[in-house]
C-alpha cells in the first residue's frame, strides 16, 4: 500500500464554490453555507500580486481545493516537467485540502490546446494514465483526485466503460475520484445511456469530492440533443436530481458548485450554494 | 498514441474532416460532435488573447481583433498551460503584419499590455522609503538601487502613454505626436504606466543596469542639462518602485 501523509485536514463534507476574483470581498463578508473554495491551479502560478494575495487571504478562512486544468494527465507524451514544478511549488505553499485534475489530455507535441480533450478507454491508455497519476502523486507526496470528463463523442477503439476505466485507475494508483455529476448528465445525454446507471456502476467508495454546474443545450447532426459543458448557468433540475441520487449512495461529501462563464453576482451563486447545502443536509440527517 | 495526433491535427483546421473512429455512443459517426472540441479550443484561445490585450481589442474592434487572434493562434499556438502568459509573440506578429501596418503603434501597444500583465503577476517586494536617501551626497553618489520586479520600462517612438490613457480613461486628451518612454509601477496590486522624459528614461536605464546614482545622474544630465531627479524619485518612492530585495 502506498502511504500518503495528509498535509492538512481534508475538505469538509460541506459546500464549496469555484472561486472567482470578482467575488473576493463578498465571499469573505457573506459566505453563507460555503466552507471551502476551489481555485484553478494555473491562475495562481504567477509570482505575486493580487491573485496570490487573494489566495493567501482565502486560505486563512476557507479550506482550499486546488484544481488543475492543464496537466494533461491523459496525454500520450510525458507530463511537462516545467508545469509539474510550478504545480509542486503551488501545492507546497498552499497546502490545499485537496488536489484534483481531469481524465483528459490538453497538451500534444508541446502545444497546449486549452480544452479537456477525450481519450479512448483501452489497456494502453489505462497504463499511460496510471503512470502519469503515479508520477504526480509521488512528486506531490499526496493523493490526487481524478475527475470524469464531459463527453461529446466516444471512440470505436474503447474496450473499457468509463466507470470500469476509473475503477481500474483507482485500483492501480490509489488515487481518489472527483465525481462531476453535471459531467455524468452531459455524457449520458450525449452518448445515450442513463445517468443513474453510470452512478450505479461508478466506484463510489473512491469519491473524495462532488461537482455540480450548469450546461447548455445544442443538437448534433441528427437533431439529437447535445449538451455542452458551459459552466455558464445554474445546475439544471436534472443535475440536482442526479446529485440527490448520488448522495443517497455516498452520504455527505465535499460538494462544489461551479459557475465559470457569465459569472453572476455573489448572491446568485450563493443561492445555488444554499441549494447544494440543502441537498447535503437531506442525507446528513438520515 | 496516434489517435491524439489525428485528433489534434484537425482541431486547428476547420476544412479537415473529423478524425476517423469517433462515434456518438450508438455507433453512428460523430460528425459535428467533434466540432465542439474544435470550437472550445479556438474560442477559448481567442478569448484568452482578448483578455490579455484589451486595448488592442478597443483599438481594432472585436471583429478585426478576432481575425488577428485567429491568425495568431494558428501561427503561435500556446506552449504552456498558463493562459495569463499567452500572446508573447503578439508584438512580433504585429510588427510585420502588412494588413495593419498603417497603424504603426500596435506592436508597441501590445508590448505595453504584455508588460502590464507581467507586472500584475510579478513577485512582491519590500519597498525602500526616503530614509535610504538620508545620507551625505558623497555616499549617495555611490549608492545603487534595485527596482521592484513589478516595474518595467518600455521604449517607444510613439506617444505610448497617451495612447494607453486615451483608450482607458474617459475624457483623456488626444495623444500628442511625441515619443513617450513608459515606466510601469505597481504600488500594491494594480500596474500603472507613467510617461517619462528622455532624461528620466536615461536615469532609469542606468540605475537598472547597476550604475551608481552618481553615474546615472551624469547620464541623465548629458541628455538634458536641466534634469532634476526630485519628481522622478518622488514617483518611484510613492509607487513602491524601489526595493531592498524579494519579499519573504
Amino acid at each position: 500500500m502506498r502511504e500518503f501523509s495528509p498535509l492538512c485536514d481534508p475538505l469538509p463534507d460541506a459546500v464549496g464554490v469555484g472561486y472567482k476574483p470578482q467575488h473576493f470581498a463578498d465571499i469573505l463578508d457573506a459566505p453563507g453555507p460555503v466552507k471551502w473554495v476551489e481555485i484553478h491551479a494555473e491562475n495562481y502560478m504567477g509570482q505575486g500580486g493580487r491573485p496570490i494575495a487573494q489566495l493567501r487571504a482565502l486560505a486563512e478562512k476557507f479550506a482550499v481545493s486546488v484544481h488543475g486544468v492543464g496537466l494533461s494527465i491523459g496525454g500520450a507524451g510525458p507530463l511537462d516537467p516545467t508545469h509539474l514544478a510550478r504545480l509542486k511549488h503551488l501545492i507546497d505553499w498552499v497546502k490545499p485540502a485537496s488536489f484534483s485534475e481531469h481524465l483528459a489530455w490538453s497538451t500534444h507535441g508541446g502545444t497546449f490546446l486549452n480544452d479537456r480533450l477525450p481519450l479512448p478507454y483501452t489497456a494502453a491508455t489505462l497504463q499511460t494514465v496510471a503512470d502519469h497519476i503515479d508520477h504526480v502523486q509521488s512528486l506531490l507526496g499526496r493523493q490526487m483526485l481524478l475527475e470524469n470528463p464531459s463527453s461529446y463523442l466516444a471512440f470505436d477503439t474503447s474496450t473499457y466503460s468509463e466507470t470500469d476505466f476509473l475503477a481500474e485507475l483507482v485500483k492501480r494508483t490509489e488515487c481518489g475520484l472527483l465525481l462531476d455529476v453535471n459531467n455524468v448528465f452531459i455524457s449520458a445525454t450525449n452518448l445515450g445511456y442513463t445517468p443513474h446507471s453510470y452512478i450505479d456502476a461508478y466506484p463510489l467508495a473512491a469519491v473524495g469530492e462532488l461537482h455540480v454546474g450548469g450546461h447548455a443545450l445544442d443538437q448534433d447532426d441528427h437533431g439529437a440533443p447535445l449538451l455542452i459543458d458551459s459552466h455558464g448557468d445554474a445546475p439544471s433540475a436534472e443535475v440536482w436530481d442526479l446529485l440527490a441520487h448520488t448522495l443517497q449512495k455516498t452520504g455527505p461529501k465535499p460538494l462544489l458548485v461551479e459557475w465559470d462563464n457569465d459569472v453572476p453576482d455573489w448572491n446568485v451563486l450563493r443561492a445555488q450554494a444554499d441549494v447544494a447545502a440543502l441537498a447535503l443536509d437531506q442525507v446528513a440527517t438520515k | 498514441m496516434k489517435v491524439q495526433t489525428q485528433f489534434r491535427e484537425a482541431l486547428f483546421d476547420a476544412a479537415r474532416d473529423a478524425p476517423r473512429g469517433l462515434q456518438d455512443g450508438a455507433g453512428n459517426p460523430a460528425g459535428s460532435r467533434y466540432d465542439v472540441y474544435r470550437n472550445n479550443v479556438v474560442t477559448s484561445l481567442q478569448d484568452a488573447l482578448a483578455r490579455n490585450f484589451p486595448i488592442l481589442v478597443k483599438l481594432l474592434g472585436e471583429q478585426i481583433f478576432g481575425s488577428l487572434a485567429d491568425i495568431y493562434l494558428h501561427q503561435h499556438p500556446p506552449q504552456s498551460p498558463l493562459m495569463m502568459q499567452y500572446g508573447d509573440q503578439m508584438p512580433t506578429l504585429l510588427a510585420g503584419f502588412a494588413p495593419l501596418e498603417h497603424i504603426g503603434y500596435l506592436a508597441d501597444v501590445a508590448q505595453l499590455e504584455i508588460a502590464l500583465r507581467d507586472s500584475y503577476h510579478a513577485a512582491d517586494a519590500d519597498p525602500i522609503d526616503s530614509s535610504t536617501f538620508a545620507i551625505d551626497d558623497a555616499e549617495l553618489a555611490l549608492t545603487t538601487l534595485t527596482f521592484a520586479p513589478a516595474t518595467a520600462l518600455i521604449h517607444s517612438v510613439w506617444p505610448l502613454f497617451d495612447l494607453w490613457r486615451f483608450n482607458t480613461e474617459p475624457d483623456a486628451p488626444a495623444p500628442q505626436a511625441v515619443p513617450q518612454p513608459v515606466l510601469i509601477t505597481r504600488a500594491e496590486f494594480d500596474p500603472q504606466p507613467h510617461p517619462l522624459t528622455p532624461a528620466q528614461c536615461e536615469w532609469i536605464v542606468s540605475v537598472r543596469q547597476g550604475d551608481t546614482l552618481g553615474t546615472a545622474h551624469a547620464q541623465a544630465l548629458q541628455t538634458d542639462a536641466t534634469f532634476d531627479l526630485t519628481p522622478l524619485l518622488t514617483l518611484l518612492l510613492t509607487k513602491n518602485a524601489l526595493t531592498k530585495g524579494p519579499q519573504e
